[in-house]
């Protein structure tokens, strides 16, 4: 029998920063982090501001060192450069060379991935045609609106062809079009079999795509599971559910806020 | 290879599309142009002095050049968030680093190329005369220095955070090491004790680019250049000096966390 086997994982991950607002001088980012995320899953990160999700992602993507414990992308340590080979990651905030166009960029990530230059080529097309930019394909990306960059930033993170897209909070800062065309993108993507990571606060949208979501909060997992299981175990919509996990009660909020104001 | 190259490409794009390339570029072009072209008293030395007036120029303008344009390169990366889709692909620091390196020492060696041709042109129209060897050995240990220059501004951008510090420091420790460091075996001479031994450490540590820069003084006075041992192994010297600047900005950078 095959066992099937992340393509993601990480091993009691613990990441500390030293700060002078701690106690001791030292926050904890991320306190013994396991997950395991398998090929063909859409699977969202999902945690208040500050929980530690990009503090995971940064280490996935080799940025911060673990303090201990492991992680894994492809089985490979994620120390090593080789493991980041068929990942595609898209930023939270997307930036680019600005003063090349969406066509020379492509053809820049493309180069690293050494993908031969016919096969390059058709690459670029491909992406380019996804994301629809392929008539702004030879403007410099300082002209783009948001939307378009952030679009041009799926495209990087698809040049290679990747197995797993890491994407940071994909559609924070989007309008509601643009939003709908990188949710459509993902959407295509997890038909053709790709496995997304991703973070978002836009719960009805990890609701609509996602298989399964981890819940972080303070560093901490609170919960793993799949959407349905979560939804029917709470009896309510995911939202709901994600602020009774991470502890949040609305009914106390209000009424703390109705004595402040009394 | 293929990274390394592919990112010194994207740094040559950037100078090229950046105006403030060419404004210190034409500047220098049209200074030399200028003083190439006036006749003062009809004197036919007055060329060697003009000529000594143009090369100092060049290497000021050179100096400038590669120090701003390596300065800025890390700190923009991380400012822009550039460094992140970057580095999330099969791409190591060291790669970034030796990419960066190499953009910034190839766009110093083409402008500077041009700025050697220029006042060799300028030059043989005064003189009637150009000694191609002599141009050609003295661009080789400017663009040699520039090399030692553009990894300690690289250097420099990973200990400093602002690139403004980092420039100025670059610039200050680079003409002081030009104008200074050929007199500070005779400094040493004349000190007693530990600060004469720390001055003469200083003298064999510092990277002499004093060496190139008095190579001016063959073109000038249309001395024979010194042999090709001796440029060889000056160029040797800058070549691993360089090298030795780039490794200690790795260690550095290697391990730095990089926070989203």
């Amino acid at each position: 029998m095959n066992i099937v086997q992340p393509i993601l994982k990480t091993e009691n991950l613990r990441v500390e920063f030293r700060s002078k607002d701690a106690p001791g001088g030292v926050k904890v980012a991320l306190q013994g982090l396991n997950l395991a995320v398998f090929p063909g899953e859409v699977f969202g990160f999902l945690g208040p501001n500050g929980a530690g999700k990009t503090t995971t992602m940064n280490v996935l993507l080799g940025f911060v060192n673990a303090t201990a414990g492991d992680a894994f992308l492809f089985g490979e340590n994620v120390r090593e450069p080789i493991a980041r080979q068929r990942i595609g990651y898209l930023p939270e905030l997307t930036y680019y060379y600005k003063f090349l166009t969406a066509e020379e960029l492509l053809r820049f990530y493309a180069r690293i991935f050494n993908i031969p230059k016919a096969e390059r080529e058709k690459r670029i097309d491909a992406v380019l045609k996804l994301v629809e930019l392929d008539h702004a394909r030879k403007r410099q990306i300082k002209t783009y609106s948001k939307g378009m960059q952030q679009r041009a930033g799926l495209a990087q993170a698809l040049i290679n062809n990747p197995d797993l897209l890491i994407l940071d909070e994909p559609t924070s800062g989007l309008d509601p079009i643009g939003r709908m065309k990188v949710r459509e993108i993902i959407q295509r993507l997890k038909n053709e079999g790709k496995t997304v990571f991703f973070s978002s606060h836009e719960l009805g949208e990890v609701e609509t795509i996602c298989d399964r979501v981890a819940i972080l909060h303070q560093g901490e997992l609170k919960r793993e599971g799949r959407v349905a299981d979560i939804v029917r175990e709470y009896n309510c919509d995911l939202e709901q559910a994600f602020l009774r996990i991470i502890g949040f009660m609305p009914q106390a909020a209000d009424s703390a806020l109705v004595s402040k104001a009394a | 290879m293929n990274t390394i190259h592919a990112i010194a490409i994207v740094v040559l794009k950037e100078m090229i599309r950046r105006k403030d390339f060419y404004v210190l570029f034409i500047l220098t072009a049209l200074i030399t142009l200028l003083m190439g072209s006036i006749n003062i008293f009809n004197d036919a030395s007055i060329a060697g002095y003009l000529k000594e007036l143009a090369l100092l120029l060049v290497w000021i303008s050179s100096l400038v050049m590669a120090i701003t344009t390596t300065a800025r390169q890390l700190h923009a990366e991380k400012e822009l968030r550039t460094i992140f889709p970057l580095l999330a692909k099969p791409v190591s620091r060291a790669q970034l680093l030796l990419g960066k390196f190499a953009g910034c020492w190839i766009a110093c060696g083409v402008s500077l190329f041009v700025f050697y041709l220029f006042l060799g042109i300028v030059a043989a129209s005064r003189e009637h005369s150009l000694d191609v060897g002599a141009y050609t050995v003295a661009f080789l240990l400017h663009w040699g220095a520039l090399a030692v220059v553009v990894a300690m501004a690289l250097l420099g951008s990973v200990v400093f955070a602002a690139p403004s510090s980092n420039g100025t420091i670059c610039f200050i420790v680079a003409v002081g090491i030009l104008v200074l460091a050929r007199h500070l075996n005779t400094v040493a001479l004349q000190m007693d004790g530990v600060m004469g031994k720390i001055t003469y450490a200083i003298y064999y540590l510092l990277p002499r680019l004093d060496w190139a820069f008095s190579v001016r003084q063959f073109l000038i006075f249309h001395d024979p250049m010194p042999g090709f041992a001796v440029w060889a192994q000056a160029l040797l010297f800058y070549g691993s000096y360089s090298a030795l600047l780039i490794l200690a900005a790795w260690l550095l950078f290697r391990r730095r966390a990089l926070t989203t």
